[in-house]
């Protein structure tokens, strides 16, 4: 029997993070396998919704403002996470994304100034001309010019490792098994956000109501087998990215024309028609990713944001319509709410809201006195009809739950050792760095940062 | 008016469009969607004629089809504008005769045009079947009978364009713009076809293929265009300003503007018909109805025959070759305002909008 691998290095998954690994590992003389599990037209995983990523840099550019200094850098990190990070990948992450806009535009990424709508983010995160699905097909097609085998409807269902050490892989490629050999393997699948059975284990019936933003396709099951052969597992299985989505959105795959920004333009309420938290606590893309969470934790996984004509065009239009009314009953009435507690809700903050200057681009002084949660921003009264309503679900973006790693990407089994031949990067990693909370943009960061160490280190290693 | 069944399928794909906006800086269909929250026909007859159906947004779209949400840009704007070019042809009787089979009734024309032009021709004088070598066009066909067909032919053109123009300014108002506005812009960005190359690159072709072939062909096109219509002024002046007349030396100023516009109107023609063969069928914009393949054959015919006539204008062959080099160009400018020409005109308009915005 021949023993000899099929491949230098097999790269699990098929989206920013995995597309790295795979041009990296080729460019540094490896024979590579890409195992993407969605079929060509879904291809890219969750990048395929990105716009952006974080990017280090310290004098401004064609498309980045000002500077973004390490430390600052750290510091918005820190700010989101509660202060707990693995410092040294953090670092790595945020010094090697200054070196990253050179690679990809070289492997044939093309950038774009900041979107209308997200010039806050101008200074400190690089778009993607077109999106993240724009940049995965360059990555493809750079890739296939390199001569990385690509497989699409790849559905890995085993992976072999013993002692730490990976042999081979069994796949389904489009319905036919297949066991493919490598010197080295990076994991690079993604979270576990497309697998509800996992969700509900973590979150109990929550889960049910919770909508995936992203593929359909990461269900986790590289990063569960990685863990049942022995791999160390970091971050707590309830932690992930979450937004407030239009709960009329699909279930899976919906990305980002489904998010609302309308939330600090007015007051969010619950199936009861009570405020549960402060909706302009800080300026949007700031807290936008702390409302995913809130509104789990409300009964029915479900809330309501209400505005007003005032506010009707100040915020990014969504696809989904609002639903209008002319009085504040009349709209509790059309969503199902208990009229008289809505009616009751905007009657005292209506009457808590202290006068002052709106403005919406900087932390302003309308704010309210005396309820809780007070509205510490933002606040006007809700007065001028017509009144509108959008349905609010958990969207949920990426788990944290992933694979302990090393600075070079290894994957550390229980016994702390790093394992001989494989490697993590991306989502499937991000546990490492992201504790909780999240910041704009940096999941890319670290798929592309962490996703060019783990192909050059399994390279490197296939080599050897 | 656009079918409702169209209308509410734009403004889906337009709402998901403006919600996402990763596409902002491909070209002037994005930036200009995102001054609007409503998508009506008239807001997509003016998009419609911004989009050059190149397919960046398309590959793009994380939303495109298989997705459920089945977004598809230059499909839908490529459909609307089929519709909105019949819509705004005058007289609209003319519009039908071409909507069917636009290949074939150009072709029917041609024939027609051809049998009266020799048929006349013949009755006037036996000239056209054997010429005598001095290259006398007037002999075969007399100079007031040209002028009299031509020029009242091109009035006619001109007013059913004009009438299209105007139908076409009204319907794809939505009260934000002053009519002239951005006419400068909009004509600068027009010539250089700015937006196939707008994001620094050129545009895609197909999926992660950037070439600019597009962009020169359509160039020798239009200006190969631009130069035969030069030479035709050019030879109006010297005949009646000057009283100089036709043939002109190989080297004199009609001859010249002629030759190098008749070989751009070679290339051209040619060169966009062949990436036509090329396109994704995805983007929509297959010639249903032959009229885009029927305006580019007959810019290939005039300049053909046009050059044919010139090398050949002291053999006996002069006389036909003229009967079908005039009946061509009689043919190409008859169906100017009801094929693929129009588009110039619209998009010039639509990009004064844009800049005026």
């Amino acid at each position: 029997m021949n023993n000899s691998p099929d491949y230098d290095v097999a790269v699990i998954g098929g989206g920013n993070a995995a597309l790295c690994a795979a041009i990296s590992a080729r460019r540094a003389g490896a024979s590579v396998v890409v195992l993407e599990r969605a079929p060509y037209d879904f291809r890219g995983g969750n990048s395929r919704h990105t716009r952006n990523f974080r990017c280090l840099h310290t004098a401004p550019g064609q498309y980045l403002t000002g500077t973004y200094t390490e430390e600052e850098f750290l510091s918005d990190l820190r700010s989101v996470n509660g202060g707990e990070t693995d410092e040294s990948l953090a670092r790595i992450a945020i010094r090697h994304s200054a070196t990253c806009p050179e690679w990809m535009a070289r492997e044939g990424a093309r950038f774009q100034a900041a979107l209308h709508g997200t010039l806050q983010l101008g200074r400190t995160n690089l778009f993607f001309l077109g999106g993240g699905k724009a940049l995965m097909n360059s990555y493809y097609a750079s890739a296939e010019r390199l001569g990385v085998d690509v497989f699409y409807e790849a559905d890995v269902v085993d992976l072999r490792v013993t002692n730490g050490r990976f042999e081979s892989v069994d796949v389904q490629i489009s319905g036919r098994a297949r066991t493919i050999r490598a010197a080295a393997v990076v994991i690079a699948s993604g979270g576990f956000e497309a697998n509800l059975e996992w969700l509900r284990d973590a979150w109990g019936d929550v889960a049910d109501n919770f909508i995936v933003r992203g593929t359909p396709y990461n269900t986790g099951v590289p990063l569960k087998r990685m863990l049942e052969a022995g791999a160390q597992s970091i971050g707590d299985p309830r932690e992930c990215h979450a937004i407030a989505v239009d709960a009329r959105a699909p279930k899976f795959d919906g990305g980002i024309v489904t998010r609302l920004d309308c939330i600090p333009f007015g007051i969010v309420v619950n199936s009861h028609g009570d405020r549960f938290y402060d909706e302009g606590e800080d300026v949007w893309p700031k807290r936008y990713a702390i409302w995913g969470k809130l509104i789990a934790r409300q009964p029915g996984q479900i809330a309501y944001s209400i505005v007003d004509a005032k506010a009707a065009d100040k915020f990014m239009p969504s696809v989904f319509p609002p639903i209008v009314a002319n009085s504040v009953g009349e709209l509790a009435r059309l969503v199902t709410l208990p009229p008289e507690a809505v009616e009751a809700t905007v009657e005292t903050f209506n009457r808590a809201v202290r006068r002052g200057t709106i403005n919406l681009s900087a932390l302003d002084d309308c704010r309210t006195e005396g309820l809780t949660p007070d509205k510490t921003h933002w606040a006007q009264r809700l007065d001028t009809p017509p009144y509108w309503a959008y349905p609010l679900r958990p969207g949920i973006t990426f788990t944290y739950l992933g694979l302990k790693v090393d600075t070079h990407t290894r994957v550390l089994m229980s016994d702390g050792q790093p394992a001989a031949n494989v490697y993590a990067a991306g989502e499937v990693m991000a546990g490492n760095i992201l504790v909780k909370g999240y910041l704009a943009g940096f999941g890319m960061t670290i798929g592309a940062v962490f996703g060019r160490i783990a192909g050059e280190e399994a390279a490197r290693h296939a080599a050897r | 008016m656009l079918p409702d069944n169209v209308v509410r399928h734009g403004q889906h794909v337009l709402t998901v469009c403006n919600a996402c906006r990763y596409c902002e800086q491909f070209c002037p269909v994005f930036p200009a969607l995102e001054k609007r929250r409503t998508f009506g026909a008239a807001d997509l007859t003016y998009l419609a004629s911004l989009c050059h159906n190149c397919g960046e947004c398309l590959y793009a779209c994380q939303f495109a089809p298989p997705h459920e949400f089945g977004i598809n840009v230059p499909s839908l704007l490529a459909e609307v504008r089929t519709r909105s070019y019949e819509e705004q042809a005058w007289p609209p009787v003319l519009g039908r005769a071409f909507r069917r089979d636009g290949f074939r009734a150009g072709l029917a024309a041609l024939a027609l045009v051809f049998s009266t032009l020799l048929l006349a021709t013949i009755a006037n004088g036996p000239a056209v079947v054997a010429s005598d070598g001095a290259a006398d066009f007037y002999g075969v066909i007399p100079h007031g009978v040209m002028v009299a067909t031509f020029g009242g032919v091109s009035m006619f053109v001109l007013i059913a364009l004009a009438v299209s123009g105007v139908r076409f300014w009204r319907g794809t108002d939505t009260g934000r713009t002053a009519p002239g506005a951005g006419i400068v812009p909009a004509v600068r960005d027009a010539l250089t076809l700015r937006h196939l190359h707008g994001s620094g690159r050129d545009c895609t072709s197909n999926l992660e293929v950037r070439m600019p072939w597009r962009r020169w062909f359509h160039h020798c096109t239009f200006y190969g265009f631009g130069l035969c219509f030069a030479s035709t002024t050019v030879a109006a002046i010297y005949h009646t300003v000057f009283g100089w007349h036709a043939p002109y030396a190989y080297s004199s100023l009609p001859v010249l503007l002629g030759a190098a516009g008749g070989f751009g109107l070679l290339v051209g023609p040619l060169g966009l018909a062949a990436l036509r063969q090329t396109r994704d069928p995805a983007l929509g914009e297959e010639d249903t109805r032959g009229l885009d393949s029927l305006f580019l054959a007959l810019l290939f015919l005039t300049s053909l025959t046009g050059l044919a006539l010139l090398v050949l204008r002291h053999s006996q062959a002069m006389g036909i070759l003229l009967v079908v080099h005039l009946a061509v160009v009689l043919v190409l400018l008859l169906t100017l305002p009801y094929g693929k020409f129009v588009h110039g005109l619209y998009r010039v308009l639509a990009l004064m909008r844009y800049h005026s915005e």
